[in-house]
């Protein structure tokens, strides 16, 4: 087939924190590395996180990864697996400080030394007093990560492709991973990647929802690509609502702002989250506050004339440490919610913000799947980190500061695993012409011309079915019509034409492919969440409202293929420490 | 409320023209986003890059009424009717307002943008003051849009040897990050007559950048710098 070829040792598909951490540990072990990112590397999502990055470095309160690694536990709500949770919390302070040496600008101390900030669901002692885990830098903590990372990986000579949309992996008969046909989006062009090793470093998917903290390019693009070879994806039913977008905006206003002084108060000018977590208050974890707050409104004790949201207040804390600690913040307030929070609370509702399932994979990166034998079997070649993957360090609910965390430690361990992979498989394996025709379907799809409904058209209805049927609260008759509303969806997409059929740069095919992946991913999500009866979590069932450790304590597996679910355990066993057993969870 | 676009595409146009949209009057926006957004609803061919929608990942520079600006963060109810949109100016134009950058992104990474320091790694973070910290305030802000550099006439005239403001706002970060230890380095690299030197204040980087940086400001300080080094 006449389609340009190149060969690279690895692929990396995405451009954010974990693609470029795994990168970056390759370039420098000297293997031919390639990142192709469909938005040049620092328009990458990760550059809009804020509050900071977890580590148990101690510089401002006591601390140990121990007691990081018992917050982690028990913010997943008992979901997330032990063994990856151990590894990520003791890795933490030692990829803090490398990202320092990276030059990262941390915010400082007057010692010299890291400034951290307390972040939700944060303690000493397992359990205790309230910490000071968050690593930051002012509020822009994910700019500066990622645009150092870049910087780093220009330094390391890392091959770029920029503006390249990956259409689809492609795996031979036998599951392994061979590379991935991509788009180069200026010329319309197909290019052929071959690789021994094929990294997933995509991102979340929340653009499903209609209001969301996320970039218009975090559509799911891995996840969905996983799911069209065939892999089964984890957990998808926990998405995070993060408890203060700026209400009827989405832009996120970061945790850090509760973790800097700020609290929420209701119509009646209550401060709420004294009775929802006496003692963590406006710090409980994001699912807690997140339902506090839908509860408020829906008791009608709302904030304005439409009683639809709640207010942050931080001017009680003063304008210097506003303007030090959290200038973006105010930026963004200034400018989407006409607030200067210096003066006045921000009005903020839940939103949607962060994808917790994903492509499952062990601790160092490996995409696992039930292939024969056994639930976790790995896919050779084939890896996943950061938001599209789910290792699982984050169970039912991330904990804030930890995703950040997440992308540099697996990031960091994937690029290891497959430096080692690449010892014991030294050439590559072909890709004959048949493997490319289904990429190639899927793309030339959208040439189709005539009568047909717009994309623009079902990403709407999509996303407002996503909000309406599978959003803060769920029932199962609400969550049995979103399964039938977006499966109708589905099936209107297969129809539906675009208009432009040119070549150069053409974005509104674009958006059609970033559709495709949207619909796959919310169709595993909706599905999720109607079948998990129990509430965990991100996942709150108003027919199921307790935890059901005897049922439920499981990872949920969807596969395309026939809209299957199963199941599989959870780690329990972490590396080197006890068990935590799963106990009654309070704030 | 009228809005005329730069179009141009390589494919079907012979030169580019200016085409006219209008969306109803009550249209909040409220950003100029929000509106293009609107537009390519109407006719999907309209093309733009975008993400993040908040002025953080720097892809929707244009030039708005005369003067570059990030779409997302400019409020539509400042701008005066009808609203003009074009390209970022002296870039090569791909496709309506997207422009190829790749002479930015080139002279960006001509200043080595990445700290040096060739010293031992420490076992924990390099100490550094807050108030040697707060020196990188004002320059780690930067998105990397292009709205200064292609603002820039100098930049206009010389962009291959010039390197512009984006990419001297990011040199003089590292000058100025007390952890860095590549300053002869990076200012050798300076001295000559174009890249640094073909700045001549004329400040329109600083007028338009829109994260309210100064690298008007950053570059006087590489060459009090280098004036210093040289007495």
């Amino acid at each position: 087939m006449n389609i340009a070829r190149r060969k690279f040792d690895c692929l990396v598909i995405g451009a954010g924190g974990g693609g470029l951490r795994a990168a970056l540990q390759l370039a420098e072990s000297d293997a031919h590395v390639a990142v192709v990112s469909k938005v040049f590397p620092t328009r990458s999502h990760t550059v809009a996180a804020q509050g900071g990055m977890n580590a148990a470095l101690g510089n401002v309160t006591p601390d140990n990864w121990h007691w990081h690694m018992y917050d982690t536990i028990k913010g997943s709500d008992y979901l997330g697996d032990q063994d990856a949770i151990e590894y990520m919390c003791r890795a933490a302070s030692r990829l803090v400080v490398e990202l320092e040496h990276y030059g990262v600008p941390f915010s400082r101390m007057d010692d010299g030394h890291i400034y951290q900030r307390p972040f939700g669901g944060q303690s000493q002692n397992f359990g205790g007093e309230q910490v000071a885990r968050t690593c930051a830098a002012a509020d822009r903590t994910g700019h500066a990560i990622l645009h150092s990372l870049y910087q780093q990986n220009i330094r390391a000579r890392t091959h770029f492709f920029d503006e390249y949309f990956v259409i689809d992996l492609i795996l031979d008969n036998e599951g392994n991973a061979l590379g991935a046909l991509a788009l180069e989006i200026e010329t319309g062009e197909p290019l052929l990647i071959e690789a021994k090793t094929t990294l997933l470093a995509t991102g979340g998917a929340g653009r499903m929802f209609r209001t969301s903290t996320n970039a218009m390019i975090n559509t799911g693009d891995g996840i969905a690509m996983a799911l069209r070879a065939g892999v089964p994806i984890q957990d998808m039913e926990f998405f995070q609502f993060h408890p203060t977008g700026i209400a009827g905006v989405g832009v996120l206003i970061s945790e850090g702002v509760r973790g800097e002084g700020g609290y929420l108060v209701n119509g009646e000018g209550e401060r709420f989250m004294e009775r929802y977590a006496p003692n963590a208050k406006d710090l409980a974890s994001r699912d807690v506050v997140s339902r506090a707050i839908a509860i408020e409104i829906r008791e009608g004790k709302g904030c304005g004339p439409d009683k639809d949201h709640v207010l942050l207040k931080v001017d009680h804390l003063g304008a210097a440490p506003i303007m030090k600690r959290l200038p973006g913040i105010r930026d963004l307030s200034m400018r989407f919610a006409n607030v200067d929070p210096i003066k006045k609370p921000i009005p903020v509702y839940p939103t949607a913000h962060y994808t917790m399932g994903g492509v499952p994979t062990n601790r160092y990166g490996q995409v696992v799947t039930p292939i024969k034998h056994a639930p976790e079997e790995a896919i050779q070649g084939l890896y996943a980190v950061g938001e599209c993957a789910c290792v699982s360090v984050h169970g039912a609910n991330r904990l804030g500061g930890n995703s950040l965390l997440d992308i540099v430690v697996f990031g960091r361990a994937a690029g290891n695993h497959i430096v080692e992979y690449l010892k014991e498989h030294r050439y590559h394996k072909s890709i004959p012409d048949e493997l490319i025709e289904k990429p190639l379907a899927r793309l030339h799809r959208w040439d189709k011309s005539g009568a047909g409904e717009s994309v623009d058209e079902i990403r709407k209805e999509l996303q407002k079915t996503m909000e309406e049927n599978c959003g803060v609260f769920r029932t199962q008759e609400v969550l049995d019509e979103g399964v039938v509303k977006v499966k109708v969806l589905e099936s209107r997409l297969n129809d539906a034409v675009i208009t432009d059929h040119s070549k150069v740069f053409n974005t509104a095919r674009i958006e059609a492919l970033e559709l495709e992946n949207l619909m796959d991913v919310s169709l595993a999500t909706v599905i999720g969440a109607s079948a998990r009866h129990e509430s965990r979590g991100a996942h709150s069932r108003l027919d199921y409202p307790d935890r059901d450790d005897v049922s439920w304590l499981k990872h949920t597996l969807y596969f395309k293929e026939g809209y299957q679910l199963d199941y599989k355990p959870v780690r329990m066993k972490p590396l080197s420490v006890d068990s935590f057993p799963p106990k009654e969870r309070v704030y | 409320m009228d809005i005329k676009i730069y179009r141009y595409n390589p494919e079907t146009d012979a030169k580019p023209s200016m085409r006219h949209y209008s969306l109803a009057d009550d249209f909040t926006g409220p950003m100029l986003l929000d509106a293009l957004i609107a537009l390519k609803e109407q006719d999907p061919t309209l093309s733009f890059r975008r993400s993040c929608g908040e002025g953080v990942c720097g892809s929707d520079g244009m030039n708005i009424n005369g003067r570059n600006g990030l779409a997302c963060i400019t409020p539509l109810k400042d701008l005066k009717r009808p609203i003009v949109l074009r390209p970022l100016p002296g870039m090569p134009v791909i496709r309506d307002l997207i422009v190829d950058l790749t002479v930015f992104y080139d002279q960006y990474k001509t200043v080595k943008p990445w700290l040096t320091n060739n010293e031992p790694k420490p076992e924990t973070e390099r100490l550094q003051t807050p108030a040697e910290r707060e020196k990188l305030d004002g320059l780690i802000e930067c998105v990397l849009c292009a709205c200064c550099s292609t603002a820039c006439p100098s930049f206009w005239w010389n962009p291959d040897r010039f390197l512009g403001p984006a990419a001297l706002l990011q040199s003089w970060r590292f000058l100025a990050d007390s952890r860095d230890l590549a300053t002869g380095e990076r200012l050798d690299d300076l001295e000559d007559p174009y890249r640094l030197f073909r700045c001549h204040s004329i400040m329109n980087c600083t007028d338009v950048c829109p994260k309210n940086l100064n690298p008007t400001k950053a570059i006087g300080l590489i060459k009090q710098m280098l004036i210093k080094r040289s007495l």
